[in-house]
């Protein structure tokens, strides 16, 4: 058994934090980059120029003052043994640790009704998974709501088949607009139950930008929904243009033989993480 | 090329503005989002006097990051305004004359924007640290216990922004997709 102390997770998890907060990762800025040499419509341009501006000049503030809640995946090899305390307990201490020391924004409240703000951005949303190994693998993906907000599930029928895939997937950027700060990035789930293809989508969203689907068909799919949303003319901001959204992945898994679950996350630009291996 | 606005803003000053005008915005704004809304609606409902005067007043929907050394705000980027819909007419009502946010707003809105001789508009959504820089001051003035969602007065200088929503009933989300989808057509 490998060890990892609990004090080397919250370290590590606020260091992500901050970095996932004010650096954007290199795969989004190349998307960036591309779509205002592609993009024809002068608004649409200006726009761009901007937000470029914005993650090439930030520095230490944070690109947008929505730092999220912070979505925080881990990978954790069955080969290691967490020594110190609870692992959940270091990853919030270093959620709360990263927000405070970081002077990011804390969007956090405790209750969904009662809504009093925690004050240092806990509880993190921890997704876990067991991984074959010894190592700890951390991502931090702090989420906005101004795109979480836009973002919708659909229990399809079998009979919808992939027609009604892409309506949904349609419809939910075109109901989106300029409301979650286009140009997006789009992350669909497919499959599973309904919880689960929630997660596809949100995990959808922390792949690569250069990585297509590794099945063929869902990648040739992947190509196709990403040109559709792109001919809907919401442009950056909603002010018209080609470039609507930046990057589309789609992540897929077994189903009920009545069912077709359909879920789509939606980020905006300031698409965020950061990840470390442990 | 961008006007230059200086905030508060007469009713003379709106009626020249046309949705699709870039504008450079200097001056005094208040920031309220979800809960300062919601708690300033009630205060209006209870006839209770407000921290800031809405007569002619602006709102921008933000809640900024905490600052940097050396800055009066940290990130500081609109929020999605029609969280605030259920509230603006009433607020429109009462005076509020300009508004600063993101994303498309009701109808009710649209109609207390012509009716009230006010103004809606957008600034660029996740550029909060380049916006940040046309903030010179902010001193809470309502709330604090909301933490950033407290109501701040903001002093802002050349704030780009571009108009959304007009007197006469313009709404650029609209005419500028069409008019894009035009050419992209053509
Ligand atoms: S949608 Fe994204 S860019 Fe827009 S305010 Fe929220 S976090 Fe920032």
């Amino acid at each position: 058994m490998r060890e990892i102390q609990v004090s080397t997770v919250t370290d590590t998890v606020a260091r992500l934090c901050v970095q996932a907060c004010t650096v954007l990762p290199e795969d989004v800025k190349t998307r960036i980059y591309d779509s205002r040499k592609t993009e024809p419509w002068s608004t649409a341009q200006d726009i761009l120029d901007v937000i470029i501006e914005n993650f090439e000049t930030n520095g230490p503030i944070p690109l947008c003052q929505d730092t999220g809640m912070a979505c925080v995946f881990l990978e954790l090899g069955q080969e290691v043994h967490i020594t110190g305390g609870s692992l959940y307990d270091a990853v919030n201490v270093g959620v709360a640790k990263g927000y405070t020391d970081g002077l990011l924004r804390k969007s956090v409240v405790g209750d969904p009704l009662r809504r009093v703000n925690t004050n240092d951005n806990t509880p993190a949303m921890i997704y876990t998974d067991i991984v074959p190994g010894d190592r700890l693998t951390i991502t931090v993906a702090p989420k906005g709501f101004g795109s979480e907000n836009m973002s919708r599930i659909a229990m399809l029928k079998p009979a919808d088949g992939i027609d009604g895939i892409k309506k949904f997937v349609l419809e939910t950027v075109e109901n989106a607009g300029p409301n979650a700060c286009p140009p997006l990035t789009v992350g669909v789930g497919i499959g599973g139950t309904f919880d689960k293809a929630a997660l596809l989508a949100k995990k959808a969203l922390i792949r690569d930008m250069d990585a297509h689907h590794p099945d063929p068909f869902y990648a040739q799919l992947e190509t196709e929904l990403l040109d559709n949303i792109n001919r809907l003319g919401i442009g950056p901001q909603g002010l018209g243009g080609k470039t609507t959204a930046l990057w589309l992945s789609i992540e897929t898994m077994a189903t009920h033989i009545a069912g077709l679950p359909c879920a789509v996350n939606i980020n905006c630009h300031s698409t965020r993480h950061a990840k470390e291996v442990l | 090329m961008a006007i230059s606005v200086t905030l508060p803003m007469t009713k003379e000053a709106t009626t020249s503005l046309r949705a699709g005008d870039s504008v450079l915005l200097s001056g005094t704004i208040y920031t309220a989002r979800d809960a300062a809304h919601q708690r300033l609606h009630e205060m209006m409902q209870a006839g209770e006097t407000l921290p800031f005067d809405l007569d002619g007043a602006s709102i921008y929907y933000v809640g900024p990051s905490p600052a940097q050394p050396g800055m009066a705000v940290g990130s500081a980027g609109p929020t999605t305004s029609s969280r605030c819909d259920k509230y603006t007419p009433d607020m429109l009502d009462a005076g509020l004359r300009v508004m600063l946010g993101k994303g498309k707003r009701s109808d009710a809105v649209k109609q207390a924007v012509v009716r009230n001789s006010a103004v809606y508009l957008a600034a660029t959504g996740g550029a909060g640290a380049m916006l940040a820089r046309c903030i010179k001051d902010a001193e809470i003035v309502a709330f604090p216990e909301f933490g950033t969602e407290a109501v701040r007065k903001l002093t802002i200088e050349n704030f780009p922004a571009v108009v959304i929503l007009d007197i006469h009933g313009g709404d650029y989300y609209e005419t500028a997709r069409q008019s894009y989808l035009k050419t992209a057509e053509s």
